[in-house]
């Protein structure tokens, strides 16, 4: 800003450094508009949540019945039962299984584009991994419905395929691709010289991995991973479509199950805005929040720990 | 006269290109066995490729082509089939930041014994290697009561000697220096210095550095680069003297900064 006022008075009177300077107020205006608008959307949000849900969710739904009972009967006349056990345990389960699928892969790719590839392969690799990023979640649950449910079925010989192994997957896919993003920024944060002293003493560029820049980029790591988990809790079109979508407390990976995104995105539309059916969806909502605000702040928390170790 | 005792690193016809520039040019060398030899020049001509051509750590990058031989006693360093662990064994090096790994100060000396020794040894044994090291370097004292603490924690000059002291558990016989004092203040510089000489005779020591006090202070031999060439090397003594080369002439009495 500064610099543009000084920029005028030292050519008094021409016209184009006055347009400049306009549309540099112009772009100003509008990155200060889209910055205070992210946060007041998020408040918005979140009052919103809150007053539809957590009046509910505090005094009248019995917190006892929805953390142990697995029995979700919203519409049951005349007392419905608000038991949230299956669907946190199916969310619990399809994000745990993702995780075993995302953590190596993503790590793994991390390490590959952040160690080994070098030049063009790695900014393909690169380029390609954030294209991956950018699939929309639907067309993963999509692929889980028409490629990897008959895939399940025939490797398997089981009768459905839309399952916790299913959605676990395909979650898990989705999930990497961030997760890799972040663990390879983790690894880039690894300051050079401490690959060269390690192989200049003579060890091998796996060592140099192993002994030396894993742990040191130990907390973006676990941020990463953390990312993941969130994503995975928070997903709710590809789960939806994979996971065969029915309440049940699951035994093994061949069961389907219900995510609490789930249900809220399949329920919502059909119930009387105000009734209790209404605000208990709410309330998985304001649980949803939680937990994701939670893992965020500990990913928050673990990429400082690294910030502030050098 | 120079020939008469086993070279140490033997340089002959060494060509360096980084893509298509190239950073040294008919390179030819003998580093006597056990002698301190002083690399000097001024900057960008090619000191710190030298060095880190003959332990390959160059090689990194990823686009740099070497032509020509090196032999660290009588051995072809440059041959396909070295291995780069075995030869960085026998080849040490100190950078010019001190750069300790980021482990606790007795994990960094202990570092590539266990490297090469394939695992820990005994606690009593590691110990005895940590106190051997450190007291080589002149730091034993000094943090016999830190070596649980990060290395990063200590002091530069502390820091210079750990890396150092971290290449001596292994037994090399070569160490390369690139202008390992100059993160230094004086008194440190002095210090490290110090310790250097007294590593003589053991070691055979490469040293690049910018002060023409110290090239004249402690070493035995004197190697002056320009433009990728070695244009003269002798006893130090004789070199800062009676120079022979006008540019060598030139760069001791400061005409290059
Ligand atoms: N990694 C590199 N890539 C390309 N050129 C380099 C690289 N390192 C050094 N050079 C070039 O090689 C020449 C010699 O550099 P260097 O060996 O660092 O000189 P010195 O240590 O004597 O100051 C310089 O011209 C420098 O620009
Ligand atoms: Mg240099």
């Amino acid at each position: 800003m500064s610099e543009f006022n000084r920029g005028r008075r030292t050519v008094p009177g021409a016209d184009t450094l006055g347009s400049s300077w306009w549309w540099d107020r112009i772009a100003q205006g509008v990155v200060f508009l889209g910055g205070i608008s992210a946060i007041v959307f998020i408040v918005a949000i979140f009052i919103f949540v809150a007053q539809q849900g957590l009046g509910f969710a505090i005094f009248e739904l019995d917190k006892g019945v929805f953390l142990t009972s697995p029995e979700w009967r919203p519409t049951t006349e005349p007392e419905p039962v608000f038991g949230g056990l299956a669907l946190i345990v199916g969310t619990a389960s399809v994000t745990g299984l993702a995780m075993l699928v995302a953590v190596p892969f993503s790590l793994g790719a991390a390490i590959f584009i952040g160690e080994f590839a070098t030049g063009r392969a790695r900014e393909y690799l690169k380029v390609l991994v954030e294209l991956l990023a950018a699939i929309p979640s639907v067309v993963w649950g999509f692929i889980g419905l028409t490629v990897v449910n008959p895939l399940i079925i025939d490797l398997f010989n089981v009768p459905v395929g839309l399952t916790i192994l299913n959605a676990g997957v395909i979650l898990g896919l989705m999930a990497a691709p961030i997760m890799t993003t972040i663990a390879e920024d983790a690894l880039k944060a690894v300051p050079d010289s401490y690959r060269e002293a390690a192989e200049a003493l003579g060890a091998t560029r796996w060592q140099v991995i192993r002994q030396v820049v894993l742990p040191s980029a130990k907390n973006g790591l676990v941020a990463a991973i953390l990312l993941g988990v969130g994503r995975g809790f928070g997903e709710t079109m590809a789960v939806l479509m994979a996971s065969g979508h029915s309440v049940n407390l699951p035994t093994s990976p061949f069961d389907s199950v219900r995510a609490l995104t789930a249900t809220i995105a399949a329920e919502l539309g059909e119930t009387a805005r105000g009734s209790e059916h209404y605000k208990a969806l709410f309330s998985i909502g304001i649980l949803l929040f939680l937990v994701t605000f939670t893992i965020n702040l500990l990913a928050d928390v673990a990429v400082r720990g690294r910030r502030k170790r050098r | 006269m120079a020939e008469s005792r086993k070279a140490a690193i033997e340089v002959s016809g060494l060509n360096l290109w980084y893509g298509d520039f190239q950073a040294l040019e008919d390179v030819n060398l003998s580093i006597k066995h056990g002698q301190v030899t002083a690399l000097i020049g001024p900057s960008g001509c090619g000191k710190s490729t030298l060095l880190r051509a003959i332990n390959r750590i160059n090689e990194r990058l990823g686009y740099v082509r070497t032509t020509g031989s090196i032999e660290v006693h009588g051995q072809d360093v440059l041959a396909e089939e070295v291995e780069l662990t075995q030869l960085r064994k026998e080849v040490g090096m100190v950078f010019q930041r001190p750069n300790p790994l980021p482990l606790s100060v007795r994990d960094n000396v202990l570092y590539a014994y266990r490297l090469h020794r394939g695992g820990r040894s005994s606690r009593r044994e590691e110990d005895e290697v940590v106190e051997g090291a450190l007291t080589q370097v002149l730091l034993w004292d000094q943090i016999r009561e830190r070596l649980d603490h990060p290395a990063i924690d200590l002091s530069l000059e502390e820091q210079q000697k750990l890396c150092i002291a971290r290449l001596l558990p292994v037994k090399p016989s070569v160490l390369l220096m690139d202008e390992p004092c100059s993160a230094l203040d004086p008194e440190a510089t002095e210090a490290v210095e110090d310790l250097i000489w007294q590593l003589r005779g053991e070691y055979s020591i490469l040293i690049v550095t910018h002060n023409m006090a110290q090239a004249r202070r402690a070493s035995d031999e004197s190697v002056f680069m320009l433009m990728g060439k070695v244009v003269e090397h002798a006893l130090t003594g004789q070199m800062f003297v009676t120079p022979k080369n006008k540019e060598t002439a030139d760069y001791i009495e400061g005409r290059y900064g």
